[in-house]
Order: structure tokens, then sequence, then C-alpha cells
């Protein structure tokens, strides 16, 4: 926890944890018992995967009906398991569990289906490539989506996941680059980079930009801010401005399956302890938070905090068993005595946030007009869609409101408000 | 699920930067100290008397209301202490124990809880409370009466009186350094200057108040005053005296300055700062009262959920329909 200065006039100004070591250790967490792998978007009740059946390593189940509607297996073994899941702000999911069983086989067909690298290989088989890249949205047409950045940064404190997969692999990435283009079919292709990466990245002989060390200048409304200028229109997603983003890692995973025919099923992940000090692990997708935890000798007790991501921006969660997603770039542990919780208060316009906000948001206002339920309001005076999600502004706030919170569930019920107007005809 | 353990789940950020509404109103009270303690050492007991009534009082008040209202008791956060400290420096140290009753009452009640407690009041709780009371029972903030039995070594007339009735000659009888050490008459924690002034420096660095509206009410005083002196130099006393005397300063660092009655923005917190200051000297110039900040500064808070309108724009708009 960075408390704030005695003396204290301007912004937060948090820095990013510098990482110039490109000899770090990762260590690797051994394969657990039992894998769960999340999907997004689909229909627990139109699953027709039996339990039992055998799965290989890489493996593209398909899950229902819908081809798109698939799950590459992490590990070998059998299906132990579907269910249900409800994520953040209600997302659904299925669960699927596999029992893990000896030595990992390569799937033939997932290997055979990733030849060449087109745009086809990576609607079918690397929507859940670790870093999570978003291969659809690269795809849409209206506008066409003609700018892609690669981030080499981290989007929150304390995390350092996509710097040293760079460090790690400089080569993969400038080799995973042209199968970029060739994948998405995208002409401009740039780099998003803290200045210590900046001479390693520009070997790629692409675009670099590079991002400053403060929060919250990594994030991907920022760097969107300042690639597109003018053209940055925050109520519109990525894709709508014709801008999407892939990470380094994906990028990095692209060379190893198109380069040297891996499927790539380990997620990279900076582990923060209580002391907040983080260590770099490589997990099998699928393993469930505890096994990672436990292998860097960090015990989580009742009244602690988890959180999947950073400490700004990442998702708390309930229990041990939450698997590592293909985008937990880390997992941290918060002691309790660290945890300082919200309280029942109000705005009392003290301009702690408005002063904190990158983007000018009237966060005041903002919170005032949310916390009362007028969500249409917020959107259309109060700028509800420029905020780019930091956290800065709840951060700051001398009364400590949940402001991100209130942020998160505007934006929610805004779009919802919308879909079921739209649903009207 | 019987040995799940349990842990805490709430929404991002799981970070904070420590600072809290109960430290503010505490850095708050420290930084009035100074002009406190002086102000008890000058006037004594009677002085020390108003002041723990005050804060009491208005202590009381609130956990009334909190406990009528069916709402989380909120002494703690040290609003209403503060509130009762200031209205009491505003005094004279011989106010009667109703006054601060009453007075605190009209703080915290009429002032504040009922427009929904702190953060939602639109003007300072306080000053609405000196307001009435100066408006309802005049004899008691008339310091040339009310301190009339106190010999402290120095002119015991009020300086903004005297150059009110006796025009600007009348300043020539007090010398700016005494003004400045509080050698002067006045509410208990008002006249001190240099304590006020080195308060207000501590909550400006500590990031509790803002400059820009210290600063800008006093270049306001500063700037109104010397066109007024300019001209007519018999009438008007000169900015540096107006600066000193009076709840210039005690206004300038803990009145103005209350979070929720004034702006957030740069332009709107300038605008609020220099316009109070304006209004000030014309009130105590050309206006009917002897000082004009209480009044300057309750103008000022109605006007500020309009000037706060003024307000950068968003980056990229936000704005839906843009």
């Amino acid at each position: 926890m960075i408390k704030r200065s005695f003396f204290s006039l301007g912004k937060p100004g948090l820095k990013y944890l510098s990482i110039t070591d490109p000899g770090v250790a990762v260590k690797d967490i051994s394969l657990p018992g039992e894998v769960r792998l999340l999907v997004k978007d689909c229909d627990v009740g139109a699953i027709n995967l039996k339990v039992g059946a055998p799965v290989k390593t890489g493996q593209k189940v398909v899950l229902t009906d819908d081809p798109g509607c698939y799950v590459i297996s992490t590990v070998t073994g059998t299906v132990s398991g579907v269910s249900a899941y409800a994520g953040y702000l209600n997302q659904s999911y299925a669960s699927i569990s596999i029992d893990v069983s000896g030595e990992d086989q390569l799937d033939e067909a997932t290997l055979a289906g990733l030849e060449a690298p087109t745009f086809e290989a990576a609607r079918d088989y690397l929507t859940s490539l670790p870093g999570k890249p978003d291969f659809l949205s690269f795809l849409k047409l209206d506008p066409p989506v003609n700018t892609v950045v690669i981030t080499c940064v981290d989007q929150d404190l304390l995390v350092s996941t996509h710097r040293q997969a760079v460090l790690l692999d400089v080569d993969g990435l400038i080799e995973g680059i042209e199968y970029l283009k060739q994948v998405s079919r995208i002409g401009r292709v740039m780099i998003a980079a803290p200045s210590s990466l900046v001479p390693l990245v520009s070997k790629a002989g692409v675009d670099v930009k590079e991002v400053c060390d403060t929060y919250p200048n990594s994030l991907c409304g920022m760097i969107a801010k300042d690639v597109l200028g003018a053209d940055y229109m925050p109520a519109k997603s990525f894709e709508q401005m014709g801008i999407g983003f892939i990470s380094a890692e994906a990028v990095i995973g692209l060379a190893r399956i198109f380069g040297s025919a891996e499927i790539p099923v380990e997620k990279l992940i900076t582990v923060i302890g209580k002391d907040n000090v983080p260590v770099m692990v490589k997990a099998r997708i699928g393993t469930p938070a505890g096994d990672v935890l436990a292998a860097v000798g960090i015990t989580a007790s009742s009244g602690d905090r988890v959180v999947f991501g950073g400490p700004m921006s990442g998702t708390s969660i309930y229990s041990l068993d939450m698997p590592v997603l293909a985008d937990t770039d880390a997992i941290m542990v918060q002691d309790q005595s660290q945890v300082v919780l919200s309280q029942d208060c109000q705005c009392v316009n003290c301009g702690e946030c408005v002063r904190a906000c990158p983007v000018k948001v009237p966060v005041n206002m903002l919170v005032r007009v949310l916390a009362s339920g007028f969500y249409e309001e917020a959107a259309e005076m109060y700028d509800l869609h420029a905020c780019i999600e930091c956290g800065l502004c709840n951060y700051v706030c001398v009364a400590r409101i949940p402001i991100f919170h209130h942020i998160m569930l505007g934006k929610h019920e805004v779009a919802r408000i919308k879909n079921a107007e739209g649903s009207n005809g | 699920m019987a040995n799940q353990k349990l842990f805490i789940s709430s929404h991002a950020p799981f970070w904070h930067n420590g600072t809290s509404l109960s430290s503010r109103s505490y850095n708050v009270m420290l930084a009035a100290l100074p002009a406190v303690v002086m102000g008890i050492g000058q006037y004594g007991a009677a002085a020390l008397g108003v002041i723990s009534l005050s804060i009491s009082c208005a202590m009381l008040w609130e956990l009334l209301l909190n406990k009528a209202m069916g709402r989380p008791v909120s002494i703690g956060d040290g609003n209403a202490a503060v509130i009762g400290l200031l209205f009491a420096m505003l005094l004279p140290a011989t106010a009667p124990w109703w006054t601060v009753l009453i007075g605190t009452f009209l703080a915290i009640v009429v002032g504040k809880q009922i427009y929904g407690g702190m953060g939602s009041n639109p003007f300072h709780p306080s000053l609405v409370a000196f307001a009435i009371v100066m408006l309802s029972w005049k004899a008691i903030v008339n310091f040339d009466a009310a301190l009339v039995n106190y010999d402290l070594g120095f002119s015991m007339v009020y300086p903004l009186g005297a150059v009110k009735h006796f025009g600007a000659s009348a300043a020539a009888n007090y010398n700016s350094y005494d003004l400045l050490m509080g050698m002067q008459s006045g509410g208990i924690g008002a006249t001190f200057g240099l304590g006020l002034i080195l308060g207000g420096l501590y909550l400006i660095l500590r990031g509790i108040i803002r400059w820009e509206i210290s600063l800008s009410f006093i270049v306001g005083i500063v700037i109104t005053a010397q066109l007024f002196h300019v001209s007519d130099p018999d009438q008007y006393a000169g900015a540096v005296f107006h600066l000193l005397t009076g709840y210039t300063l005690i206004g300038a660092f803990f009145l103005a300055t209350e979070d929720s009655s004034s702006p957030v923005n740069v332009i709107p917190m300038v605008l609020y700062g220099a316009c109070a200051g304006v209004l000030t000297i014309l009130i105590r110039n050309i206006g009917f009262f002897v000082d004009g900040v209480v009044f300057a500064i309750l103008m000022m808070n109605v006007a500020n959920p309009l000037l706060d309108k003024i307000r950068p724009k968003a980056v990229g708009g936000g704005i839906e329909h843009a």
C-alpha cells in the first residue's frame, strides 16, 4: 500500500514497478490434479460434452452445436464436470473441469489446424491463447480495425507479466509480429512499451510508442487516446474506433505455435504476496489459484483478500478454487491488516478525485448522480463513458466511497438499458 | 464448504492512500490551534469556556440528530467538532452560553444535517449559524460592547468598526505588526493573523485546503481594498489593514475553503475566492455591516454549484450523443 505523502499538492504519481533484469527466475507450477476452464457466454444447458470424455493437451473441444463455442484443453485427462459460473458484472461462463491424468499428449488435429498462420486458424483455435487475444474483434469490417497495438506494458501496479514475457523472449515477439500481421490481416502494427524496453523492441521494425512510467498510462484507454488523438471517442469500443490491442505474451505465443509447432497452454503470472514482493510463475491455464499460492509459499487466511490482477484494477475472488485464466496476469494476496474498507459516506466535494482523474471526468458530480441511480444522466451529462477504469479516484477518496464500483455498475446498467431498448425494435 | 476460507471480497481498487475524513478534520483543528491558543491566552477562561462549550454542543447536536434520524453515529469524523470550533473562533470571548447552544444548533441542524449531513451542506455551517446570531443579537457580536471590560494592553476598539465610523485615519492607530500578532480586539480565534497564516499554510501543504481559494480570496481583498484606498484615501483604509483585521484571514484559510460549499475545479475556485474577496470589501466599505467576510462567503457558497459548471471537457468528450 502506498500512502499519501505527508505534504501533498499534486496527483498521486504511482509508479509502475521497474524491471530491468532479464534473468529473473520463473517458477514452474507443477500440474494440478484437476483443472477448470471457463468459457465465456456459453449456455451450460446446451452443452453436449459428456463427463468422462477423454481429452488431450491442445485438443479443441466443441461444447455446443455452435462451432464458435469451444475450449482448448490445457491438459491430458478426462472431463469430470460441467457447471455454470457467474463472474464479474454477471458475465456468464461455462466451467469445464478436467481430471489430469499422466503425461501430456499433444492433440494432432489442433497441430494440423495450426499449420499456417491464417485468420481461420486463429479464430478456430486461438481465442483462449495465454494473453487472451481478441482475434474476432480484429475481423470487424465496419469500420475496419486498421491498427493493432501490442502491449508490452502491464496494466497494473506491481504486475510485470508482459514486460517479463518480452524480456524472456524478445526474439519470439519479433517473430510473432509477422504471424500477427498474417493472422489479423491488419497492416499497421504498433508496440506500446515502457522506456526501459524501447531499445529492445525497436528491433522489430514497427512503430514503438513509449509509455510513461506512472499509473495509469499503460491502460489501453490511455494508449488508445495517445495513438488516436482527436479520433479517440471513449463512448465507443476500441474496435469501433479502429484500434485493437493484443498482449505481448499472446504475440510470443503466436511465434511458438507457427514457428515451432508448440501449443502454449501455460500462463506467465506475477504472484504478489502480502509483503508486496512479486514473484514470477508459470502455471497451466486452469490451475486453481490455491495451488499457485501454495507453490510459492503464500498462505491466504480468512479475512485476507485474494485478487486476480493488480491492486488498482483487479478482481477479488472468494475462493481459492478459482482457476488461472488465459488473461490472469497476476494473483495478489492482501493481508487483512492492509484491507481498507469502503464507507457509507456521501461525497464531501473535496475534489481529490477530480484532480487525480487522468481524463478529467467530473467525478464529484458523477458519483452523486450514480449513487442516486441516474445512470443515463451520468452518461449524458457527466462523462461516465470517458472513464478509463483506472481506479485512481477511488484510491484518493477521502470519504472512502466505492467510486470505481459505482462507475462500473453505472456502465453496466447503461449498457443493459440500451440493449433492452434495442430489443424493442 | 464447511472449511472454506472466507476472504474479503470487494471491488477494485484494493489500495487506498490512507486519507480519511477524521484525519482531515483533526488536521483542520490542529491548524487552528495557534490562533485558538492565542485567543485563550488573551481572554483566559472565558474564551476556553466558549470554545469547549461550542465544540461539545456541536458534537451533541450531531449525535442527537444521528439518533433522531436513525443514521450511523458520525461524530467520529470530527466534522461537528470542526464546525463547533470555527463557530467559537468567530465569537467574542464574552458570548453567553445560550448563544453558543443556539448557535451550534443552527450550525449543525440548520446548516448541515437538514441538507443530509456532511458533504451536502450548501453553506459553511459555522457561517450560517454566525450570520443568524449576528442578525438576531447584534450586541453579542459587537466587539466594542462585548469586550469593553478587557484591557489587554492594546486598543480594544474593533479596528473595522473604527475605520467604518471614523474613516481611514483611524487605521493609523493600529500598526500592521501588532495586528498580525493578534494585538487587536475581535473573535476568539480570528485575531492572531500569523497563527492563522501558519495554520493555513500547513493545511495547504497537506493538501487539505486549496491554495487557489485562499490566494484568490486574499488577492480579491487586497486589490479591491487598494482600489478603494486609492480612490479616497481619507475614507477607505489600505489593503494591508483590511488583510489583517476582522475575519479576513480566518475566512481565507478556514471558512471559504470548506469542502462541500466551495468549488473543485481551478477556474471556479479562483472565481469563487476572488469574488468572495471583492464582496467582502464592498460590504465593509460601502455596505451596512462592519465586516463583510461572513456574508461574502455565504453569497459565494450559493454561487458554488453554478461556478463548478465551468469545468474542463473530459478527454474525448465522453458524451454519447456528441
